[in-house]
């Protein structure tokens, strides 16, 4: 009689294990092959934010330039003007090229970060970035969509500063994650990516 | 037999057990005391002294328009057999000056304030830098200008304070540069973490 109920329990346990097991790898598979051709759930999506003129502007407007794309915000110390400023001088070295593509910098900090900040701060970067701020809930979707890491830090007297995730994605025409470059990329390096996105390559 | 020798002319840098008598000790104190406060006259390049350390090569960036944030970099020496702390700092730009850790780490840039400020251990150095260790001047009252250097105070535990001219070099820049402004350094201090 125990013995029985020993062996019924085993049985039930080892049922419940496959049962496990069956969907486990019925989701991985699922993952693997997704139901629609979505470019493989990239960084990237749909936004619609402000530039630091005060214009709208959404991922629909860009549409069939390649563009590259950074997240930050002006209270940064060294990451963001650094970037924006080796942005710059990438885009000064790729001559004519530079106009074929669009660079963008988002504000994860849109309280602080208006319109007019984001217009006073990028003077002093090359005229062709634009700066894109929002609501709250526009740029926290927007973060999302390019799975940027961000979280605001408390600091002294009620101040904060923000971790926050330090590479430029570069995007296709179709709006398309196609590569990036890391902070403080080597400037030959970057050059030659951004010049491949803009010839249309992979970076 | 020793002790009847002539006091003999001694090197600054005369390790202090070469002296056994109480008055050579004493003397050699006095001497240390003397070239603290000569020290303290001398704007020797970058560099200036208190007690046993020496702070190097202060810097910063241009900021861009409206920034409200800069960041400052510097090396401190200790020559001295006990380690200091670095607990405080203050400068007419900001109205708030912190010391942080920045890093940037599988692409993400995480920054903390260190509240206990920073170890300064003994006989060796600690070097704040682009990527690291830094101050922070916060709620900057104007911007800052490349070739517009300003001043700010440190405050260490055992050495007191010490005040220390930035050197503002370009929104770009990625290191103290040389300052003799021939060309770029390339020469990095390397840092010395606790
Ligand atoms: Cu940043």
């Amino acid at each position: 009689m125990k013995l029985t109920w020993r062996w019924i329990g085993v049985i039930a346990t080892t049922g419940a294990l496959a049962a496990v097991l069956a969907t486990a790898i019925a989701l991985l598979s699922a993952s693997r092959h997704p139901p629609q051709a979505e470019t493989a759930a990239g960084p990237g999506g749909p936004f619609q934010l402000i530039t630091q003129s005060g214009a709208e502007l959404s991922n629909e407007d860009l549409k069939g330039a390649p563009f590259a794309i950074f997240f930050g915000f002006t209270h940064c110390p060294e990451v963001c003007p650094t970037t924006l400023w080796e942005l710059s001088e990438t885009l000064k070295r790729m001559g004519p090229d530079a106009d074929k593509l669009k660079t963008i910098f988002v504000s994860l900090d849109p309280a602080r970060d208006t319109p007019e900040m984001l217009k006073t701060y990028l003077q002093s970067f090359d005229p062709r970035i634009i700066g894109l701020t929002g609501n709250e809930d526009d740029i926290t979707a927007v973060a999302k969509a390019y799975k940027v890491f961000w979280r605001k830090v408390p600091t002294e007297s009620g101040d904060y500063t923000l971790d926050h995730t330090a590479i430029v994605y570069l995007m296709n025409g179709s709006g398309e994650y196609v590569g990036a470059l890391a902070y403080h990329e080597d400037a030959d390096k970057a050059l030659a990516k951004m010049q491949r996105l803009v010839a249309g390559k992979t970076p | 037999m020793s002790s009847f020798l002539p006091r003999r002319a001694w090197s600054a840098s005369a390790p202090l057990y070469l002296f056994r008598s109480l008055e050579e000790k004493l003397g050699l104190v006095a001497l240390a005391i003397g070239m603290i406060f000569a020290s303290a006259q001398t704007v020797l390049a970058h560099d200036t002294t208190v007690e046993s350390l020496t702070v190097s090569q202060p810097w910063s960036r241009a900021t861009p328009g409206g920034a409200k944030v800069a960041s400052g970099y510097l090396v401190i020496r200790n020559t001295g057999d006990q380690p200091d702390r670095l607990i405080a700092a203050t400068s007419g730009i900001s109205g708030r000056t912190e010391i942080h850790e920045m890093a940037v780490k599988d692409g993400v840039m995480t920054m903390r304030p260190l509240a206990d400020g920073l170890t300064v251990p003994a006989k060796g150095e600690i070097v704040l830098k682009p990527g690291s260790y830094h101050l922070m001047f916060v709620d900057l009252k104007s911007g800052l200008q490349e070739g517009e250097p300003f001043q700010a105070q440190l405050t260490f535990e055992k050495a007191g304070s010490v005040a220390l001219t930035f050197d503002v070099r370009a929104i770009g820049a990625s290191d103290a540069g040389d300052p003799a402004g021939h060309g770029t350094s390339t020469g990095h201090v390397k840092s010395t973490r606790h």
